[in-house]
């Protein structure tokens, strides 16, 4: 069996070659932020100064970041979930076009989004001042993701009979999408959810237009970092977001499973995941 | 679990017609009465309009104007089906996949905010009534399908409602398990007292279950009757032919006797020129011994079917008469055959 041992390694060799290209950036750039002095290498010796650094320095873009991405959560569930249940409970011409509509976000750039948001918005002070313009900005760009994650499972639930037969039972309207509709759904609003809240952390195409310097977000503060300052800083930086989205991330996903249901792995994968941000 | 807990009332249905959006009218004016604890069911091809009748009693459609819904004789035409107090049991049944066995078919008493303890107890009376009480902590993904018809069943009528809907219930399951499950639902409709309405497109089904069967076509009744009346009195062509097998034989009548090429035999009707005599293939009587009175034919088939044999036997006409006989029947195809009617057995139109 000497040729299947050699195509077994010969693909082993490869993977390991593609993920070493993969992993050794973020192995070196998590490194470059311990280090005293990167050019120098490993021998200058390790440190936590610029983590320190970048926490007195964008202390302020990590806590708006995750406040925002919260924000955006809450107001992509309140929008996102009711508008997938009526495009799954009413397929029609209207409902189609609107769904179509809801997609544009993403299709279009971020930045022309921000310009016309910016060229009507931008004069109104408070509003342009605050952090909830940019909320409206990454609102914009992630409900399509919430709204497709959600209607996938609606659609591969029978609802109407669903609800007839909770219906049937004496429930009314709001028993009916408390009761049945919500917790069937479960899993595509978790899947939403967590797209959203990701999205939302590093949106930076958007926001880059929408901040002013008194509302900067995370990733434009790393922007920032790398621009102006050490790349050991900007570096640490990196280090910090990803210590914050990792169990965020997996705190997110563990709400998915407490029960592993057959109806629920027939879902298909969350269209919106196959989406790549503009 | 006692009868009294369920209340038999009557169901009415004054002038329900019923056009959809697009314009197609399912129903037609139709007019129905069901009796306080009878099983009605609805029976026809698909498209005839019987799920429809079912959900205007149900309250998931509403009829044209100027139709009415009755329960008791008042009218609910305007009742939403959350408050009209009916069971229904769908043919996708329907239950909640992220509900246990238990928590579906205490559903509706939880609505009815039952006072926990009494809602205890009645879902574990239901559950052991349809012998689920081992599966109560289940998933629905975890239950084949008869066990799912069972929570359906369980779930509709833990309600105490005052009409029981069944849409199909059997559709979905393989032939052996429908058929013990049409004896278990037929045992608990009894044992329930409940008015009870069944939709279905099998007729064996129908025949079983029903006190009295509404065959409909095309968003109308063609015939309302008892099984046996159904069965032979059929009222018209699509009655006779949609349940079971009609034979039909082109002749004249004359002096009690009806005639045609292939022979002659006394039927009860007046004198008519052109006459169409019609019969069930159970109802014939085949033999080899060749005399005058009877139908006279050669077996074209024979079809060994275990318990009964079925023979086709061509009398000269385009349509072979079908012939049920005793499974021992030894006829061949090729042998001459006479073939006579039992009392009553014959139709003429």
């Amino acid at each position: 069996m000497k040729p299947k041992k050699l195509s077994f390694a010969l693909q082993l060799i490869f993977s390991l070659c593609v993920c070493g290209f993969l992993i050794i950036p973020v192995v070196m750039s998590a490194l470059a932020g311990l280090t005293v002095n990167y050019f120098v290498g490993l021998e200058s010796g390790l440190t936590l100064r610029w983590i320190v650094e970048v926490w007195h320095a964008y202390g302020d873009t990590i806590s708006r970041s995750i406040g925002i991405s919260l924000a955006c959560l809450v107001v992509t569930l309140v929008l996102g979930v009711p508008a997938a249940y009526v495009l799954a409970r009413r397929s029609n011409r209207i409902t189609r076009a609107f769904e179509e509509l809801l997609m544009l976000p993403i299709a279009v750039p971020g930045l022309a989004t921000a310009l016309a948001l910016v060229s009507v918005y931008g004069s109104v002070g408070e509003f342009r001042g605050s952090w909830t313009f940019i909320l409206v900005g990454h609102v914009l760009f992630t409900l399509p993701f919430m709204v497709r994650a959600v209607l996938a499972v609606m659609l591969t639930l029978n609802l109407k009979t669903l609800e007839e037969g909770a219906a049937s039972l004496g429930a009314s309207h709001w028993q009916r999408f408390a009761h049945v509709v919500l917790p069937n759904c479960r899993h595509g609003i978790v899947a939403g959810a967590l797209m959203v809240l990701t999205l939302s952390i590093g949106e930076f195409n958007l926001t880059w237009l929408l901040h002013t310097p008194y509302t900067k977000t995370l990733p434009v503060g790393l922007a920032d970092a790398y621009a102006s300052m050490r790349l050991e800083v900007g570096s640490a930086y990196t280090l910090i977001f990803f210590v914050i989205i990792v169990p965020l991330l997996v705190a997110t996903q563990a709400l998915a499973k407490p029960r592993t249901r057959k109806f629920i792995d027939k879902a298909p994968a969350t269209p919106g995941l196959a989406l790549v941000k503009s | 679990m006692t009868t009294s807990s369920y209340q038999a009332i009557s169901i009415e249905l004054r002038h329900c017609a019923k056009t959809f959006p697009d314009g197609t009218r399912v129903l037609h004016d139709l007019d129905l009465e069901i009796y306080p604890g009878e099983t009605l069911v609805l029976l026809g091809p698909s498209g005839c309009g019987k799920t429809t009748t079912l959900r205007l009693i149900a309250g998931l459609e509403t009829p044209d104007t100027g139709g009415q819904v009755l329960f008791n004789g008042q009218d609910v035409t305007a009742l939403d089906i959350a408050k009209r107090n009916v069971g229904m049991v769908f043919q996708s049944y329907a239950l909640f996949p992220n509900m246990t066995v238990a928590e579906n078919v205490g559903y509706g008493l939880r609505i009815q905010k039952l006072p926990a303890d009494q809602q205890k107890q009645r879902v574990g009376e239901m559950l052991e009534m349809m012998r689920l009480t081992k599966l109560a902590n289940r998933h629905i993904d975890q239950l084949s399908g008869g066990q799912r018809q069972r929570v359906a069943l369980a779930r509709a009528i833990a309600t105490r409602p005052r009409v029981l809907l069944l849409d199909e219930p059997l559709t979905a399951l393989d032939a052996q398990l429908r058929d013990s499950l049409r004896v278990e639902i037929n045992l608990l409709l009894r044992q329930l007292g409940i008015t009870a309405v069944y939709v279905t497109h099998d007729q064996s089904e129908a025949m079983a279950l029903g006190d009295r069967i509404v065959v409909m076509a095309e968003g109308r009744i063609s015939q309302i009757g008892t099984p046996r009346q159904i069965y032979h009195q059929p009222k018209n062509d699509f009655v006779a032919d949609f349940i079971g097998t009609m034979n039909r034989v082109q002749g004249n009548i004359s002096l009690r006797r009806f005639t045609c090429p292939a022979g002659s035999l006394a039927v009860q009707a007046d004198d008519k020129e052109q006459a169409e005599l019609m019969f069930r293939p159970e109802d014939v009587r085949v033999s080899t011994e060749l005399h005058d009175d009877g139908l006279q034919g050669n077996v074209s088939a024979s079809f060994y079917l275990g318990d009964r044999t079925r023979l086709l036997v061509d009398i000269g006409q385009e349509r072979h008469i079908v012939v049920e006989s005793a499974a021992r029947c030894e006829l061949q195809p090729g042998q001459r055959v006479v073939m006579n009617l039992g009392n009553q057995a014959a139709l003429v139109a």
